[in-house]
């Protein structure tokens, strides 16, 4: 029997919902329809991403945003969308080994690049990352909707050479807004964390 | 946000061709190119720029980011990424002010994807133009007036403004370059070109919705900046509502090169305060060839808001403005910079 887990309904509910009223995903049947008529541009490109060192050949409408591309095409759905318009880092990511916002990369604009996400930053079975045991140990989340960003985000901090102090920590961590506020246990989990990272 | 082509340029010459519908300079040109991507899909998605075609650029950014000192000439190319430059020994030593504009600019994650000809090349906007939803907006709707003039202006420009557009222009790095007599390499259907950085951007005059002197499919392939004493005595001041990640409500570029007691050569451009990247000359004028001193600094701070036009809730700008540039005479006049190499 399959383990039930939060992602596994969240997945299945949509998927359900979308046989309902369409027979593919939601956003791409939405953005598809959109662009017919009006001699609008043929707006489905076949697109190979690289994520977690697997690699994903997928239809896409062109407009599709890596974090779209992500949650609703790939089942990745650790990487979360905040704002959806560069201004909160939920959606941070790995592309090229720098951490970047998902949100305002265009999919077909980073074809066969390295991408990593939250799911790929520990082994499935594996310990947690450093980063992730941090932030469970220090209590550096209350809702938790920002963290896989914060944490991705604060990975690369310290790859950068960027968590030097506290101060140094807020400036470059500043990109990842928390509503919670649990910004104060987040530089403690990074500083707990920045000595176990290996340099970049 | 609207369908669009999208192709992926394998060369700097494809995609100067491709491109062929950018337009001269307009803001709103159905073909545009995409490199970082932070401005354009932002602006894409709020359906504020509805472009039939974009042409990728990432594929090019490996062979045009190089950042390399020539004598006395810095080079920076027109694809290095903000983060890159911000944090290269060539560019702290031989010109900071570069290093900190860049640094105080945006989040890391926006620094890691914007490349420097991007950054210099985002619009001068204001929230009235990212909504689309205000019908009067001479930079998205040409002739539909300015929702800015009569509304609330806060954080709008007071110098090089007129009756068309009161919106700032957001960025730091511009402001230094600005300054400093940068120089750009341009690459377009028919060539090469080289042009200051002061001849990049317009003022509005009636016609906001061209920002730019480029022409029809031009790239900045380049940027090159001359270096020496004057550049090493620079310093770039960002005054904001918030600490990080925010633009500036005032900020001042400084360069200074002073002997004897004496001021040489003063550089200064404006932030936060202008329609375009701004330059002030008379502010440098004033300090050329005198002592620099508190009634000196303050001098050429009167002179380089003297021409400020306000709108209501920005009244608080000038003097925001001269004591912004106060402090970053100060700040140039007590480094240390680093030794010629």
């Amino acid at each position: 029997m399959t383990k039930l887990t939060r992602r596994t309904v969240i997945t299945a509910g949509a998927a359900m919902a979308g046989a309902g009223l369409h027979s593919g995903p939601l956003f791409a049947r939405d953005a598809a329809a959109e662009g017919e008529g009006e001699g609008a541009p043929n707006n489905v490109a076949r697109v190979r991403l690289m994520v977690n060192g697997r690699e994903h050949q997928v239809s896409l409408d062109r407009r599709t945003t890596v974090l779209d591309a992500l949650r609703e095409h790939l089942q990745l759905t650790g990487t979360k969308k905040g704002c959806d318009q560069g201004q909160c880092g939920a959606c941070t990511v790995h592309i090229r080994g720098e951490r970047v916002l998902s949100c305002l990369t265009l999919a077909v604009a980073v074809q066969g690049q390295r991408i990593d996400t939250i799911e790929g930053l520990s082994p499935p079975q594996g310990p947690l990352h450093p980063m992730q045991r941090a932030f469970i140990d220090q209590d550096a989340f209350q809702c938790g909707y920002c963290t896989p960003g914060q944490i991705m985000s604060a990975v690369a901090c310290v790859r950068e050479g960027h968590a030097r102090s506290d101060d140094e920590i807020r400036e470059y961590m500043s990109g990842n807004l928390c509503r919670c506020a649990a910004y104060p246990k987040i530089v403690a989990a990074i500083k707990q964390a920045r000595g176990l990272l290996e340099p970049a | 946000m609207r369908p669009f082509d999208f192709t992926q340029a394998e060369s700097l010459s494809q995609a100067a061709m491709l491109a062929s519908g950018t337009g001269q300079g307009q803001t709103d040109a159905a073909t545009q190119f995409l490199a970082g991507g932070t401005s354009l899909i932002d602006l894409m998605k709020l359906d504020v720029l509805r472009p039939r075609r974009l042409v990728g650029l990432s594929g090019l950014r490996d062979a045009n980011e190089r950042i390399e000192l020539n004598g006395r000439e810095l080079r920076l190319g027109g694809f290095a990424k903000m983060a890159a430059v911000a944090r290269h020994p060539l560019v702290l030593a031989h010109c900071p002010a570069v290093a900190q504009s860049l640094a105080l600019a945006a989040s890391a994650q926006l620094r890691n994807m914007a490349t420097l000809g991007g950054n210099v090349l985002q619009k001068t906007r204001c929230t009235y133009y990212r909504d689309a939803t205000w019908a009067a907006c001479n930079k998205r709707s040409p002739g539909s007036g300015c929702a800015a003039l009569a509304g609330f202006n806060r954080n709008h420009a007071i110098l090089g403004v007129d009756g068309s557009c009161i919106a700032q222009y957001p960025g730091d790095l511009g402001v230094v370059f600005a300054a400093l007599d940068a120089q750009l390499d341009l690459l377009g259907p028919s060539g090469t070109r080289q042009i200051p950085f002061t001849a990049l951007h317009t003022l509005a005059m009636n016609r906001p919705h061209i920002e730019t002197t480029l022409r029809e499919g031009e790239i900045i392939t380049q940027f090159r900046l001359p270096v020496g004493a004057l550049t090493r005595r620079s310093v770039y001041v960002k005054v904001r509502d918030r600490a990080s990640y925010e633009f500036a409500i005032s900020s001042a570029a400084v360069a200074l090169e002073v002997e004897g007691g004496v001021v040489r050569q003063a550089r200064i451009g404006l932030g936060g305060m202008a329609y375009k990247p701004w330059r002030s000359l008379e502010g440098e004028q004033a300090l050329s060839g005198k002592p620099l001193t508190e009634a000196t600094m303050a001098a050429a701070a009167t002179a380089a808001l003297a021409s400020a036009k306000t709108h209501g809730f920005n009244d608080y700008k000038p003097e925001l403005g001269r004591r912004t540039l106060v402090r970053a005479l100060q700040e140039a006049q007590a480094m240390t910079p680093a030794r010629e190499a």
